[in-house]
């Protein structure tokens, strides 16, 4: 039994997946979706900015790390730390998001 | 498979095996996991950063705006296809070893992964230059924009402070993982040259190569986030 090899062919569309995902970020950042489709939509500038990052982010991880190959331990520890990191985020803004709500209870 | 206790590698395993493990896969599986724990706690010390980000740009987010308005985009992008194409020539370098590719192709690749990372840091020094030019280097004291950098004024100058203090750390942070790595990179290169490397061991090539990606990824979510805040609107600048 000997370690998966990823071909060059792979890497090299994996290469051409991740300058794609840049050319998309540079051009999706030149559109203000909030003046284009209302005020609210304003937050699809970094929902679409964070999902190309994301995607660009996998297939980094998933190819050229060999994580797509690893072993079930490997991929559990590159889990968890990513799945902290979420925790992290989501508990503190979860914080400072509700902090100006306190003064709508009554005492 | 069961573990099979001995004190010594049976006769005829591998030079490179060492004694504690069963066999190769065994000692390349502990290897990449003590890595990825390695890169885990990457994730916590560039996250605490990350959130530091968010909870600011949630704060002030006219004045982050402001602030990436003065970051040039189009170095920023450029430095970010050298980190791309520096990581495809990591990953062939890590191939090259696998196939059991001559010590001028390892070099070749590694060579090559150098260069760009020296590529990245010298635009970076460009970019650094021109922000201390422009009095937009955090420190008290220093930070005076001037030239041609005009902010909106009903923007606090402070807030605006707070985003170039956010850029230099996550910025400089990633620079100084930029040169540990190239730091790295030589030893890797001259045991390259040595014939160290074969498809039976090339671990260092190998978990060199994560540390590589791990540090292209954080520049993956850096470039958007700093460098393009809404590039064509509040058209102040350029």
């Amino acid at each position: 039994m000997s370690e998966h090899i990823v071909s060059r062919k792979l890497y090299f569309m994996v290469f051409g997946g991740l300058m794609i995902g840049t050319l998309l970020t540079v051009l999706a950042a030149q559109v203000d979706f909030g003046a284009v489709l209302g005020p609210n939509f304003r937050v699809l500038n970094d929902v679409v900015a964070l999902t190309i990052a994301v995607s660009k982010a996998l297939l980094v991880i998933l190819f050229f790390m060999h994580v797509r190959y690893s072993s079930r331990l490997v991929m559990l520890v590159v889990v968890a730390g990513f799945f902290w990191f979420g925790i992290m985020v989501v508990l503190t803004m979860s914080d400072y998001m509700s902090r100006g709500m306190i003064g709508q209870f009554p005492k | 498979m069961p573990a099979q206790p001995h004190t010594e590698a049976p006769h005829g395993a591998h030079a490179a095996l060492a004694h504690h493990f069963d066999n190769l896969e065994q000692q390349r599986e502990a290897g990449a996991l003590g890595m990825w724990v390695f890169l885990v706690q990457e994730v916590m010390f560039f996250g605490a950063l990350f959130l530091a980000y968010i909870i600011y740009r949630t704060k002030f987010p006219e004045a982050f705006a402001a602030g990436s308005n003065h970051l040039n985009w189009k170095l920023g992008a450029f430095n970010t296809v050298v980190l791309i194409c520096s990581s495809l020539t990591m990953a062939l370098a890590v191939w090259a070893a696998q196939v059991g590719r001559t010590r001028r192709t390892q070099v070749l690749f590694l060579g090559l992964t150098g260069l760009l990372g020296l590529t990245f840091l010298g635009v970076k020094a460009v970019e650094y230059t021109t922000k201390y030019h422009d009095g937009l280097i955090p420190f008290s004291g220093l930070f005076s924009p001037r030239g041609e950098v005009h902010f909106p004024a009903d923007i606090p100058l402070p807030n605006i402070q707070m985003f170039y203090w956010i850029y230099f750390a996550m910025t400089g942070l990633h620079a100084l993982h930029m040169i540990i790595g190239i730091a790295i990179l030589l030893p890797i290169m001259w045991r390259a040259w040595r014939n160290a490397y074969s498809p039976e061991y090339h671990a260092p090539i190998e978990l060199f190569g994560l540390y590589w990606h791990f540090v292209d990824i954080v520049w993956i979510f850096l470039f958007p986030l700093l460098y393009l805040l809404g590039a064509n609107f509040h058209a102040t600048a350029h």
